[in-house]
C-alpha cells in the first residue's frame, strides 16, 4: 500500500515538560521514528556545588514541581548517609506516610486529568466535568486529599519545607493524624469509583506488549516507596542503592537534553507498572482487589497499562497510610527536634520510588558540609530509551492506520509513562 | 466584553507553578466562568495562535527560547510572569555563578560540546520582553494567582504585595525562626505567600524576591539582636536573589 506517514508533534500535550515525536515512513517502511527531548537543561548538579548541606534539600526539590516530595526525601536520605546521621523511627514512619500523599496526588492527577481524556476522545478534563460529573468530582476530591495530606506532613503541597536532614522542622499533632485517617477512610469510595470507571475504559488501552527489563526498589514484605534495594525483572540479584550508577549507565543521546539509561538490555522501564511487577505480592488487600478489577496481571508487558498500576497504587498508599497512622498513634507522637548534624566529609546516596519510578540522589560533601559534587538520576531519564524502543516496536505494527490514529497511539504511549520531562533534564 | 482568552506557556522550570493552578481544584471551574483557556499544553491538547493573556512560567536560557518568548509577547495583550523562575530568574540563576561551558562539562562530561546542550546565563522574562504582571514565589500562591486572574478578567491590574514576610508570620502567630537560632530572610522578602515556610519549620529563603524598599536597618537590628551577621544573611540570599550571578566564592 503506497502511503506516506509524516508526523511531527512539537511538544506533546498533557505531559510534564517538552517532548517531541517525529515519524517518517513511506511504502510501509519506517525511515525515522524518534522520541525527542528538547527541554532546556537547568544544570542542577552544577548549581549544587558550593551549597551547604542545610540548603541542598531546598534546591533539589525544585528539580520537579510534580514530585518535589520524592526529591526532597531522596535528598535528606542522601545527606544523612553522607554525614552519618541516623534518624528516629518516628521520622522514618512520618516520611513514609508523607510520601503516600504525593503518590495519591500524582497518580490521580495523571490518570484523571491527563490520561482519561484520551480514553473518552476529548482534549482535556474540562469537558468531562459536564459529561462525567460524578467521577470527575471523585478525582478532584482524591486529588485535593493527596495535596492536603502532603501539606500536613511536608508543610506545603509543592516544594515541602518540613523535611530536614535529621528529622522534621515541624511535626503533625496526634489530632491532625487522626483527622487525616478519617479522611483517608472516606476517600476509599471515591477511589473505588475511579477504579471502576477506569476498568470500564480499560479496553480502550491499545493492546501492545513489548517485554523489557523492569526496575524498582524492593524490600521484603513491603510494597515499598522509600526503602529497599534495587530489583530487576531480568535478574534475581538485588543491588544496594549505593551502586545505582552501575544500574542506570546514563549516556547522552543526540535526540535528548535528558540523559538516557540502560542496564541488561538496550533500555529498561521504571514506574508504577515496574513496581507492580516486582512487588505485587506485598499489596494490601483492597489494592490487590483493585488490580483484579482492572485485569492487571504481573506478567503484563503492555506499557499503556502503567496507568492501571497507578490506580492500584493510589489505593495501596491509602490503605498503607491508614495502617501507618494507627501505628504512629499507638506509639504516640514524640515532640523531637531534628537530630544534630555535624558536618563532615563524605559521599551518600538516597533512593526513593517517585510516582514515576526510582529516583537516586548522590552528594559529596567536604569537611564543612559544603556540597562539592552531585549526581541526580531521575525516573524519566531511565524511561526515555524505553519509550524510544516502544516506538520502534509499535510503529511497524500500526503503519496501516491513519496518520491521526498513529499520532494518537504514540502520544498515548508517551503519556502512559507519565513522563516528567523537565525533571529528567534538570 | 467577552471572556479574556488565556494561554499558558513554560520555559526552563519545574512546572510546579502550573501545578498550583491545578491545585485550585474546584475553584478552576469558577475561574472558567470568567476566562477562556485556549492553550495549556500541560493539561490540554487545545491549541490557539491567538490569545489576550499569556501566562508564562520559567526562565530563559537559550536564544531559541528568547525568540519564542518574543513571539508570545507579540501576540498577547497582557503578559503574566508566573513564579520565581519567570519573575526574577529564581533558583535558575544559581547557574550564572559559573562559566557556561563549565556547567555543561559538569553535567554532561565528555559530551558537553554537543550543540543541543548549549545554554546561556538564566534570565527572568523581563530581561527579554516587557512583563505586565509578576506572580512571585517558588511555587506561586494559588490564591494569589486566582486573584490575579479575576482582576485581569475585570480589566483591572492586580496589585503585587509589597510588605515583608514577617508581617504574615506575625498575623499567623508563627514563632520567629531567629528564636530557633536560624537566619531567616523574611525581614526583607516580599510577602503575599502567607509565610508557609516559617510555619512549616523552615526559614524563609526569599523565593519571592526582595520587597521594593527593604528596611535594611530593621534587618540589621534583628541580626544584631540574635547575634547573627550580614554575611550569613547574604549567603542565604544566594539561592533566590542571586540577581546578576555573582561568581561563587566557595569554588
Amino acid at each position: 500500500m503506497p502511503k506516506t506517514v509524516n508526523i511531527n508533534v512539537h511538544h506533546v500535550t498533557r505531559i510534564e515538560g517538552h517532548g517531541n515525536i517525529r515519524v517518517q515512513a513511506s511504502d510501509g517502511k519506517v525511515q525515522k521514528v524518534e522520541w525527542q527531548v528538547p527541554e532546556a537543561p537547568r544544570f542542577f548538579e552544577a548549581m549544587l556545588r558550593g551549597r551547604s548541606w542545610q540548603e541542598v534539600q531546598t534546591v533539589v526539590c525544585r528539580i520537579c514541581g510534580i514530585c518535589s516530595f520524592a526529591h526532597s526525601l531522596a535528598s535528606v536520605q542522601a545527606t544523612e548517609n553522607a554525614l552519618g546521621v541516623e534518624v528516629s523511627e518516628q521520622t522514618d514512619r512520618l516520611r513514609i506516610l508523607a510520601f503516600g500523599g504525593e503518590q495519591l496526588e500524582s497518580h490521580v492527577l495523571h490518570v484523571g486529568y491527563l490520561v482519561t481524556p484520551d480514553l473518552l476522545g476529548v482534549n482535556s478534563v474540562i469537558p468531562l466535568a459536564n459529561s462525567h460529573p460524578a467521577v470527575v468530582m471523585a478525582v478532584v476530591r482524591a486529588h485535593r486529599l493527596g495535596n492536603e495530606w502532603m501539606e500536613l506532613l511536608g508543610g506545603r503541597r509543592t516544594h515541602p519545607v518540613s523535611f530536614r536532614p535529621g528529622g522534621f522542622g515541624k511535626l503533625p499533632t496526634e489530632g491532625e493524624l487522626r483527622d487525616l485517617k478519617g479522611r483517608l477512610e472516606k476517600v476509599v469510595p471515591d477511589l473505588t469509583l475511579i477504579a471502576e470507571t477506569v476498568a470500564s475504559l480499560a479496553d480502550k488501552l491499545p493492546p501492545f506488549e513489548r517485554p523489557t527489563e523492569y526496575v524498582a526498589l524492593v524490600e521484603p514484605g513491603v510494597y515499598t516507596f522509600y526503602h529497599g534495594m534495587i530489583g530487576s525483572t531480568d535478574t534475581p540479584d538485588r543491588l544496594p542503592i549505593g551502586r545505582f550508577e552501575e544500574v542506570a549507565n546514563e549516556y547522552v543521546s543526540p535526540q535528548s537534553t535528558a540523559k538516557w539509561a540502560r542496564w541488561h538490555r538496550p533500555s529498561y522501564a521504571v514506574g508504577a507498572l515496574a513496581r507492580f511487577k516486582l512487588n505485587h505480592a506485598n499489596l494490601h488487600p483492597l489494592a490487590a482487589k483493585t488490580a483484579r478489577l482492572l485485569g492487571l496481571e504481573p506478567a503484563c508487558c503492555n506499557p499503556y497499562t502503567n496507568s492501571l498500576a497507578q490506580v492500584v497504587e493510589a489505593v495501596e498508599v491509602v490503605e498503607a497510610g491508614i495502617e501507618q497512622i494507627d501505628d504512629l498513634l499507638s506509639r504516640g507522637i514524640q515532640n523531637e527536634a531534628p537530630r544534630k548534624v555535624r558536618p563532615k566529609a563524605g559521599t551518600g546516596v538516597g533512593a526513593v520510588e517517585a510516582p514515576r519510578g526510582t529516583l537516586f540522589h548522590k552528594y559529596t560533601y567536604n569537611d564543612h558540609g559544603v556540597c562539592t559534587a552531585a549526581n541526580v538520576c531521575i525516573p524519566t531519564n531511565q524511561n526515555h530509551a524505553n519509550i524510544q524502543k516502544d516506538f520502534e516496536a509499535l510503529l511497524p505494527k500500526v503503519l496501516d492506520r491513519s496518520e491521526a490514529e498513529i499520532r494518537l497511539l504514540l502520544e498515548m504511549l508517551v503519556r502512559a509513562y507519565d513522563p516528567c520531562v523537565s525533571c529528567s533534564t534538570h | 466584553m467577552g471572556k479574556p482568552r488565556v494561554a499558558i506557556f513554560d520555559f526552563a522550570c519545574c512546572e510546579g507553578c502550573q501545578l498550583q493552578i491545578v491545585n485550585l481544584e474546584e475553584e478552576i471551574l469558577d475561574l472558567l466562568t470568567v476566562i477562556d483557556p485556549v492553550e495549556w499544553r500541560e493539561a490540554s491538547s487545545d491549541h490557539s495562535d491567538t490569545y489576550d493573556v499569556a501566562v508564562v512560567e520559567g526562565s530563559i536560557t537559550r536564544p531559541e527560547d528568547e525568540d519564542r518568548l518574543k513571539e508570545i509577547r507579540r501576540r498577547a495583550k497582557v503578559l503574566v510572569a508566573l513564579g520565581a523562575c519567570a519573575a526574577t530568574g529564581g533558583l535558575n540563576k544559581l547557574k550564572n555563578r559559573f562559566e557556561m561551558y563549565e556547567v555543561r562539562q559538569c553535567v554532561y562530561g565528555l559530551d558537553a560540546s554537543m550543540p543541543h546542550l548549549a545554554t546561556q546565563p538564566a534570565k527572568a522574562l523581563h530581561q527579554v520582553v516587557k512583563v505586565d504582571v509578576n506572580v512571585h514565589g517558588c511555587p506561586i500562591s494559588r490564591e494569589e494567582f486566582a486573584r490575579v486572574v479575576r482582576c485581569l478578567a475585570r480589566g483591572t491590574m492586580p496589585v503585587t504585595p509589597n510588605y515583608p514576610v514577617c508581617v504574615e508570620c506575625k498575623m499567623r502567630e508563627t514563632v520567629c525562626r531567629y528564636e530557633y537560632n536560624e537566619v531567616c530572610l523574611g525581614v526583607i522578602t516580599r510577602g503575599g505567600c502567607n509565610a508557609p515556610c516559617p510555619a512549616g519549620g523552615q526559614w524563609c529563603y526569599g523565593c519571592r524576591g526582595l520587597v521594593d524598599e527593604p528596611n535594611v536597618n530593621a534587618a540589621r537590628d534583628v541580626l544584631t539582636k540574635y547575634g547573627r551577621t550580614v554575611e550569613e544573611l547574604q549567603s542565604r540570599m544566594e539561592l533566590f536573589n542571586n540577581q546578576e550571578g555573582q561568581p561563587c566564592p566557595r569554588q
